[in-house]
Parts: C-alpha cells; structure tokens; sequence
C-alpha cells in the first residue's frame, strides 16, 4: 500500500476511500478502496467470490446492487465526481465515459432485442446521424473481428456462440470510446483458446482507444499476464496494490502469497520417465465410440489406468471428456467399443454391473454444491454407498471417521448437513464418499473448477496424497496448468478424438500436435518469481 | 414455429377426441342399463324405450359411439329430452350471452390486473405492493360463488341495494354489474401475481442492468428491454384465466339465474337431459382447450428463440 | 455475500448453524399466524359445534325464514329449522371431504410426477398425455359430468376431487423432479447401482417436499372451494344433511329477509379458504427462500 495516490492528467479513474454498505445490516461490502487506473493501463482487480471485487467494479459507473449504498468515498470518472452528478448527468456518463463489460454475456445481452438494436442504443449520441451510428457499428464489430454485414446485425443473442456473444459484448462497451471500461471476469465459461483471443482483443482496444480498464478476476495467472498492475481484495478491502511485475516478485500480503502458491504453474519441463506401464493396466479402453442419439461425441478413443496412476483427460468444453469419464462409471450408456477393468468386461450401464465393479470405480462430481443430498447428514452420505456395496458395517462410525480422515476432514463432520459446509469441505466429503468403499480407480470430473483457487489447490493436494496410498485417478479437466502438476500421463481430447496421448513431461516439453501446441501459447503466461 | 404450431393444433384435436370419449364414457358406456341409470327408477316404460332407442342403446358399444362422434362432427347435437328441441338450435342463445359475460369480465379484469400487477412491481415492497399482493391472496382464495354471495349480501337487496342480484329478462343493463363483476374478481389475482412477479424478474435480469448500465433511460429500459421478455408468461396466464372462465361461469350463472351454458347445463342435469348435458361439458372443454391452444401459441411467438430456429 | 471459505480441515469450532427448516421459516411471516389462527377458528367451530349446538340439526324450531323467534339466535332456515345448530353440524363434512380429496390426490399425483419425472421415456410421455387429457376438463365440470350421471355420492365427491387434483399435481411434482434429478447426487446414487425404487424415495422424494406441501395447501383450498360449489350447486351431500354448501343454496332465496342463514356460511367457508391459503402461501414463500438458499 505504498503505491501514491496523485492524479496526474493521464489518470482516467480514480477511487478514494470508498466504501459501500450492504442495507438494512450496514455490514461494510467494501471499505476504504482507493485506486487510480490511467489511461492505455488495465489494472487487475483480484479476489475470491464475496470479497467485493464486483460491488467494487459496479460502484465505478454509479450503480448499486439492491439493498447496498456507498456510504463514503470518492469515485471520479475522466475528471467527472460521480456523487455530484444527476441521474440523468450518470445517464450520460455510462456508455461514453464508463463502460461495463459483463460476466456472462449470455445472460447480458437482452435475448428479445437484435443485435443491432442493442449496439446502437448503447451510442447513445444524439450529435450523430443514422449513418454515421451505423458505421460506428460496423467499425467496432471488426476491431472486434466479428462479421459486420446485415445478417449478423440481424440476430438474436441465442444465434452466437459464447465466444461471440463476449465480443459483442466488449463491442458494445468499446462504441463509445469510453475513458473507463469495467470488466467483470469477461472471460467466465470460456475456453483456452476463446480466451486468448479475446483477453488479446481487450488489451489492444484499451491501448488504441487510451482506456482505462479495470480487470476484475479471481484469476490470477490471467491477471498476471494482462494487467499493468494488480489491486488484491481479501474481504472487502483492498490488501495489495502494486505494479504487477512487483506483486509478482514480491507479494507484501500474507493473502496474495497464498493466491500465487495456489495457482497452478504449467510445468513444460522435461521430467525424468516413470517407470514403464506394466502389463496389464487396471482400465483400458480400446476402440471406444460414444454418442447421444445419432450424434457422435467420442470416436476411437484408447486409453489405459495402471494401477496407482493418475492419467489426465484434457479437454475444452465439448471435447466429449466428461461423456468419456461417465462411460467409465456406468452413467452413459450409449458407448461401443472395448472397456476392461481389472480383466474384466465392464458393461454399458451402472445396473449391469457386478456391485464388486460398481465398488472399485467411484466417481466425484464437478460441482460440490450439487453432488450431496441436501436432507442428508453426512454421515448418511458416505454410509449409504457403504451399505449398498460393502454391506452393513460393525462399526459404521469408524467407516465414516476412517473416510472422513482420507479427505482431510476430522470425524466431527459426521453430523453435519451439506449447506453446513463451505465448497471445499463439500468436495471432501464428496471424496470422502467415494474413497469410503475403497475403490481401485477414482474418476475425478473437473472436480476443482467450481472452487476457489486457493481450496483448488488444497483438493489437488489431497489427490496426490490419495494417489500415494495406491489409488488409480482418471482425472478429467480442461486446465492444462493442473494436468502438468499432478498427472503421469496425459490424453488430450480434441472434438471428440484424442489427438495426443503419453507422459506429461514428454507432451509438455515436445507437444506434437498443433492443438496440444495451441492450448500451451494460449495458457496465460504465469511466473512469480517470490510465490 | 408453423411446425410447432401445426403440431399443438393436431394435439389440440387429439386431446378434444379423447374428451370426447371421457364423455361419452361416463354419460352413455355405463355399465348396466344406461336408459334406466338415466331416467332413474320410476321411469316408465314408454319413456325407457324412448330413450334407448335415441341413444342406440341396441347397438355395440364402439357403433353407439361412432354414431355419437359423427353427429357431432356434422353439427348434429342430438335432441333434448326435455324439450324435444335440437340440441344445436336450444344452445345458440345461452353461448351467445355467456359469450357476452365472460367477454365481458376479461375486458375489466384484464387491463386493470395488469396495471395493478405492473404497478407493484414498480413499487416493490412498498405499500401499494403489500396492500395489493394481500387484496389478491384473500380474493384468489375465496371460491368464486362465495365472493359472488358476499357482493350480493353488501350490494345487492338485501345491503346497499345498488344492484339486481338476479337477472331477469326485462331487467336493466345494471343486471350485469354483478355478475361480471363477481367473474373479474376471480380472473384478476392470478394475473396480478404473474404480471408482479414477471416484471420483477425481468426489471432484475442482468440485461436490464445492462441496459441501466449501458445509460438508457428508464423510459427505454422498461419499455424496449424489459416489456418484451414480459408479454410471453403474463399474455400465457391472460389465456389460462380466460380459459377457467369457461368452466367458472357455472356457479356464477347458477347463482346469479343468468340464462347462459352454465344454467343450461344446471337445468339439464336436473332434468337427466344427456344429450343436453354432453353437448354442454363438449362445447366447454372444447372452449377451454381452445383457450389453452392460443395461450400455448403466444408463448411461442413470443420466444425469439422458437421465432427465428423453424423459419 | 458470503465470507471467502477458508480451509477448516483442522480448525473446527462449532459448526455453522442449519437454516431453520419449511415450517419455521414458514412461520416468521406474520400472514401464516394469521393464516393458522383464522384455520383454526373454523376448525375449531366445525368440531366441536357438533357437541355445542343448541337443538338438533333437523328439528323445526321456528316458520321458514323467520327471524327474531326467542332462543333461536339467527333465526329458522327455509324450512324452520335452527340456523345456528346446521351451522354448528355443517363444518365436519365439509372438511373431512376437502381433506381427504386433497390428501388422496395430491399422494397420488405425487407418485405420478416423481415416476413420470425419474423414468423419462415412453412412460413419461404416457403419464403426461393422460394428464392432458384429464387437464382439458375444468376443474368442476368433471364433478358435474359424473355427479349428474351416477348421482350424488360421498365416495364419488372424493374420488373425482382427487382425480382433478392428480394432474395438476402431478406436473408441479415432475417439474421439481426433473430439477432434482439433475443434481448429481441422484447421479451419484445411480452410480453405485442403488435401485430406482429406493432413489426415487430416498433421494428425490425429501427433496420435493417444499413443493409438495406448498401443493397440498393450494390442493386443500381447491378442494374446499370444489365440496362447497358441489353443495351449493346441489350435487354434493343430500338434504336434510347439515352443510355449508348445501345450505347456502337451500337458502339463497331468502338471502334479503334472513341474510344469516347465507351469511353464516359463507362467512366461515370465506375464512377457512383465506386461512388455508394464506398459510400455503407463507409455505410457498419459505419454499422459494430455502431453494434459492445454496450460496454458491
């Protein structure tokens, strides 16, 4: 918090002192904020869900949540005091000085209205004619490479891919040549490659319009490679402000040094070979093809788990990774082609298997918020899958406390209810769950992406300590980072094919096909230096 | 979208056959002696033979029915027990004016739920909103030919005495206030409720804070990005209270002696007039599937999602 | 906005408290005591008056319609008899009627909606159609259609209450079935080759309850509101039997000279169907609460 706070007449943001308060309890969201942002410069605004971050990036264009109000502070806009303005004086502001860009375009963009309706309202300037709003339009829509003919200005929201819907939602912020554009985690559901590409769009509009962009994220390796500098908020205040390259090489707070360790680095090193496969694995799938309906997801897939080892499924949404890790529980059905499990066939379906099958191979679920049953302690939740397949235990209490402990919880979870636990507690009582029958192979969907990163990090510890003691992982995911930090082996899927398949380190250090090549430039460069 | 149509109007269709079966089922395939179930134990004879042989009661069970349907597919209602009138000819007066008095309360309910509901929105915990949301909940809870006896014990002859509480030929036009009036107070509350909660959903949708954010209006905002995710849901609900309207007139008529469907139905249960009573529950089902069918439709026209995928 | 999650593996202190369940949350909103109260006092009447009623419910104790008559309070009814008393015997039926119609349909739709919702398929679709067809009738014209045909029966008031309840039912009931079924925990159980039975009545059942009880309140003010339309439209209970619906069309020609024998009526079975109502509707608010609860 050394950073000064003078303006100069590059400053196009400057906040003081700001707090807002939450009503009728008047718990402070945030309190105390004060950063400037200059003009051609992003500033990286991080934190975790419910540290304020978005109360924070909304309050700069004068707008509050229900039931929050700024109680004190400062926010200047290109020179412009918010507080002093009228509502019609913020109306003239939002758009032309201040402009948001928002989390989930999908669910931004009004999915009654046609594009065009949507930019051109959003250039609200009435010194301009139809003419020139309409070429205004056409120009923004290929700075930010989306076709800009009538057809597309013609379509409804729901016509766009994720992708595009981000970039005429960044079209839309950028018309106005706004002094000040607020990003809200714009990249959210997006894949590897999509990001790229539009946090490469983002940063060359704030260069070539001078704006000022103020990058909200719970993203740090993202924020590392975008921002000029990097704000930390840890429960509503601002704990570290710097230059990014300073806060990378030495976090001052004790919280951002926990955010760097807790991002995964992506490890292209070559590492030393694992001893070789042995002869027969405990899974191996071979010819594999799976499908819903008559439409084909997964075609000639081969893959094997050896006993004690974690091989990785990497994959972007729709690769069909997560129709591949189900096919291995029984929970999709449609599946043709060879599947072995210690020797033996293993059937299309969970009900077709013997319980000894159904037992070796458990399954933990993406999100932790979904995967307990809400009116069951959980003590019920690890018992019932235990008395289903093991049978009535002796003494069912040491089974949960034995379970319990695998995941690193202490036994006195037994009593707990779900909406007791926070997201990660969740998600070790999911792993608790399914270790509890003490299965040979543990399937493992993308079980850290609805966490925070910091409990992220914590999970794929607890993996690793699993996968000592014996265990066999398939761990399915699409963060590439992750895969070099905790598999033996990697199978990249791509559209539904695998399209490069051994050793970490040997796919990392020399990746030979050009997706896999793809995926590692466009992972956001990440290097603390101090972490 | 046609397609979608096409395929509700051909369920629509589906659906009245199968009513029709129910119908016939319960009033004409019974087991036993349908005439003498009919006309009850002291029929006569006379009469028993009579019936029978109009309703074909000789014939198997799939034929009686075959010859049912086609009548009625040729507009042929059969002919009334009790007056030995056609049944098509008896009813056209009675669908006119109940016609008439349903039409009637969608044209008050209507509009003015809809600005009560949009209103509440708009004033979200407020007073208004409070005391509206608690004035629909009472009224939506009370059956209909309860709120229809209370109007009348308050203004009707025996109250205030504002209003004939029943309707006679020669009586005035103030003969319909209470029975219209009765009716609307049963349409409104659920289209209040619909129309509240929509807006509030819509008005706290993130495209609605985008547009705020984006500098619109308020003016701009509700009209152009918030009135259009509204119509769907609420002109849906419109369409389901029109369509209880078809069956809620009968009490409402029975109470207030209007002389529509629903009286005609009363008189002819009373009167074992199968004929009557199946032309009559027919033509009702058939008005509320109908209803329903228009609300389906408007729910896909206003989907731009529906709208633009089968051009 | 909730705090940052921070690791508990080995830090635990007390855990977090639970969210009061559907009742308790139910019970905060001033209109459910409102709601119970005004039940209550309808119940109460329609149970114990019974034991409380001055004469019996078919003697004549004054001329029709006559008011003012000495120890008989609210007058005589359109043929003499106390008015006070068929109030007082009225209610019972009334509500052992409407409970048992709502109870049976909304148990029976249930089964429906959780079977159709689970299963999918060709069952699913079935179900539905079915329920189409059942929904193309309004509510009381189906009464009406059977009642006039076979006649005026309590079983049969009941059976056809129940029936109209069952679609409805049944299609709320899939709804909150299919939401939950696309949690994973049901996934999670069909992992480990639990049967159907047992996930549909261990997972999914106590996890539409909010719904179901919502369902059963609106189901029970219907169910009212349907008994006292039949009675008042003459084919619900039989005279002389004491009760509300039926005796407000015994007595509605003389509503402008002996207004009690209406009013009293009326009057009880208003309240009753606001009470019922107001109380589902604290439930469905609860309900709405606890669904949106999962911070995530």
């Amino acid at each position: 918090m050394t950073q000064e706070n003078t303006p100069d007449d590059t400053t196009a943001l400057l906040v003081d002192g700001l707090t807002v308060i939450g009503r009728p309890s008047d718990v402070e969201i945030i309190s105390g904020v004060s950063i400037t942002v200059r003009r051609g410069e992003i500033l990286g605004l991080v934190g975790e869900s419910g540290s304020g971050k978005t109360t924070l990036g909304l309050s700069l264009l004068a707008h509050c949540k229900r039931a929050t109000e700024i109680s004190g502070g400062r926010v200047e806009v290109a020179g412009a005091d918010l507080a002093t303005l009228s509502e019609q004086g913020v109306r003239a502001l939002r758009g032309r000085a201040v402009a948001y860009i928002p989390q989930s375009p999908a669910s931004a963009l009004n999915p009654a209205l046609r594009l065009r309706t949507q930019l051109r309202e959003a250039l609200h300037d009435s010194s301009l004619s139809a003419g020139e709003v309409s070429e205004r339009v056409r120009e923004v829509l290929r700075e930010v490479a989306l076709p800009d003919d009538d057809a597309f200005l013609a379509r409804y929201p729901h016509q766009l891919s994720g992708g595009q819907q981000q970039r005429v939602a960044i079209a839309m912020a950028f018309i106005g040549r706004p002094d000040v554009i607020v990003l809200d985690e714009p990249t959210t559901g997006l894949d590897v490659t999509t990001q790229a590409h539009v946090l490469d769009t983002i940063r060359r509009m704030t260069r070539d319009y001078g704006t000022a962009g103020v990058y909200i994220s719970h993203d740090m390796a993202v924020v590392a490679g975008l921002a000029d500098e990097i704000a930390v908020m840890y429960q509503g205040e601002l704990v570290e402000r710097g230059r990014t390259e300073e806060v990378m090489a030495a976090p001052g707070h004790e919280y951002t040094r926990r955010l760097l360790r807790a991002v995964p680095l992506l490890r292209t090193d070559h590492r030393p070979e694992e001893s070789a496969p042995e002869e027969e694995p405990l899974l191996r799938v071979r010819g594999l093809s799976a499908g819903y309906g008559r439409t084909t997801v997964l075609e000639d897939i081969d893959v094997s788990v050896s006993r004690g080892e974690c091989v990785a499924l990497l994959g972007e949404s729709g690769s069909g990774k997560t129709t591949l890790s189900r096919s291995v529980v029984g929970l999709h059905h449609q599946f043709s082609g060879e599947m072995l499990f210690d020797g033996a066939r293993l059937a299309t379906g969970s009900y077709r298997r013997t319980a000894e099958q159904r037992r070796r191979v458990q399954y933990v679920f993406q999100n932790p918020y979904e995967a307990l049953n809400p009116r069951k302690r959980v003590r019920d939740q690890i018992l019932g899958p235990y008395r289903h397949l093991v049978g009535r235990p002796q003494d069912p209490d040491a089974v949960v406390a034995e379970a319990l402990e695998r995941a690193a919880l202490s036994a006195s979870y037994a009593n707990r209810f779900p909406e007791q636990l926070s997201g990660g507690e969740r998600q070790r009582v999911c792993i608790a769950r399914a270790v509890a029958t003490k299965p040979d192979l543990l399937v493992c969907d993308e079980i850290t992406s609805a966490l925070d990163v910091s409990v992220q990090a914590e999970i794929v510890a607890l993996l690793r300590n699993l996968q000592d003691a014996g265990m066999a992982l398939l761990f399915v995911t699409h963060n590439i980072a992750l895969v070099s930090n905790i598999a033996d082996r990697v199978a990249v899927l791509n559209k539904g094919r695998i399209v490069e398949y051994g050793p970490v380190g040997e796919v990392m250090s020399a990746p030979e096909h050009e997706y896999t090549r793809a995926l590692i430039a466009d992972t956001p460069d990440f290097a603390p230096q101090g972490a | 979208m046609t397609r979608l149509i096409v395929v509700r109007l051909l369920f629509g269709a589906l659906t009245l056959w199968a009513v029709s079966l129910v119908v016939f089922a319960a009033t004409q395939a019974l087991p036993g002696d349908a005439a003498q179930l009919i006309l009850g134990r002291d029929a006569t004879p006379e009469r028993l033979a009579v019936l029978r042989e109009q309703l074909n009661l000789g014939e198997p069970v799939a034929v009686q029915y075959m010859q049912w349907l086609q009548g009625i597919v040729q507009g042929d209602l059969g002919t009334s027990f009790s007056n030995r009138r056609p049944v098509a000819e008896y009813l056209a007066s009675p669908v006119q004016s109940s016609l008439t008095l349903m039409g009637l309360s969608a044209l008050v309910a209507t509009p003015v739920a809809l600005a009560v509901g949009a209103f509440s929105a708009l004033r979200r915990d407020r007073a208004f909103d409070h005391t509206s949301s608690m004035g629909t909940l009472i009224v939506a809870s009370i059956p209909e030919f309860v709120v229809g006896i209370l109007l009348i014990l308050l203004l009707g002859p025996g109250g205030l005495d504002l209003f004939p509480s029943v309707y006679a030929r020669q009586g005035g036009p103030d003969q319909w206030i209470l029975p219209v009036l009765t009716l609307s107070l049963a349409v409104a509350p659920p289209i209040v409720r619909m129309m509240r909660a929509t807006m509030i959903e819509v008005l706290e949708s993130e495209y609605v804070q985008q547009a705020r954010l984006k500098g619109m209006s308020e003016r701009l905002v509700l009209w152009r990005h918030a009135a259009p995710n509204a119509i769907g849901p609420v002109a849906q609900v419109v369409a389901l209270q029109l369509a209880w309207l078809a069956g809620g007139v009968v009490a409402i008529e029975y109470l207030f002696n209007f002389p529509g469907v629903g009286k005609v139905l009363m008189d002819a249960i009373a009167n074992r007039d199968v004929p009557l009573i199946q032309a009559v529950v027919l033509l009702i089902a058939g008005i509320y599937i109908l209803v329903n069918l228009v609300a389906d439709v408007i729910g896909l026209a206003a989907n731009p999602k529906v709208r633009v995928a089968n051009r | 906005m909730s705090t940052p999650s921070t690791p508990t593996a080995e830090a635990v202190a007390a855990p977090p408290r639970r969210r009061p369940g559907l009742f308790r949350t139910a019970w905060r909103f001033g209109r459910t005591k409102v709601g119970v109260v005004l039940t209550a006092l309808v119940v109460l009447v329609a149970v114990v008056g019974p034991f409380v009623a001055p004469y019996t419910p078919t003697e004549f104790v004054a001329k029709p319609f006559e008011t003012g008559v000495d120890g008989v309070l609210f007058g005589g009814d359109n043929r003499g008899r106390d008015v006070l008393t068929r109030f007082l015997w009225g209610g019972w039926t009334l509500l052992v009627l409407a409970g048992a119609a709502a109870g049976i349909g909304v148990a029976a739709g249930t089964v429906v909606g959780i079977v159709a919702g689970y299963q999918g398929g060709w069952l699913d679709n079935a179900l539905m159609r079915v329920n189409d067809v059942l929904l193309a009738f309004p509510q009381l014209i189906a009464a009406l259609l059977v009642m006039s045909i076979i006649g005026p029966q309590v079983w049969l008031i009941v059976a056809v209450i129940a029936v109209s309840h069952l679609p409805r039912v049944a299609r709320v009931i899939r709804e909150a079935t299919r939401k939950v079924i696309e949690q994973d925990y049901v996934k999670a159980a069909e992992a480990i080759g639990l049967p159907r039975t047992r996930i549909m009545a261990v997972e999914i059942l106590p996890n539409v309850t909010s719904p179901l009880l919502v369902e059963l309140g609106l189901r029970l003010t219907y169910s009212i509101g349907v008994v006292a339309v039949l009675g008042f439209l003459g084919m619900g209970l039989q005279p002389p039997t004491a009760d509300w619906g039926l005796m407000i069309n015994e007595n509605r020609q003389g509503m402008a000279v002996q207004p009690w024998a209406v009013a009293l009526p009326v009057t009880a079975i208003a309240v009753l169907t606001i009470g019922a109502n107001l109380i589902t509707d604290g439930l469905s608010r609860a309900a709405i609460g606890i669904d949106r609860g999962v911070e995530k």
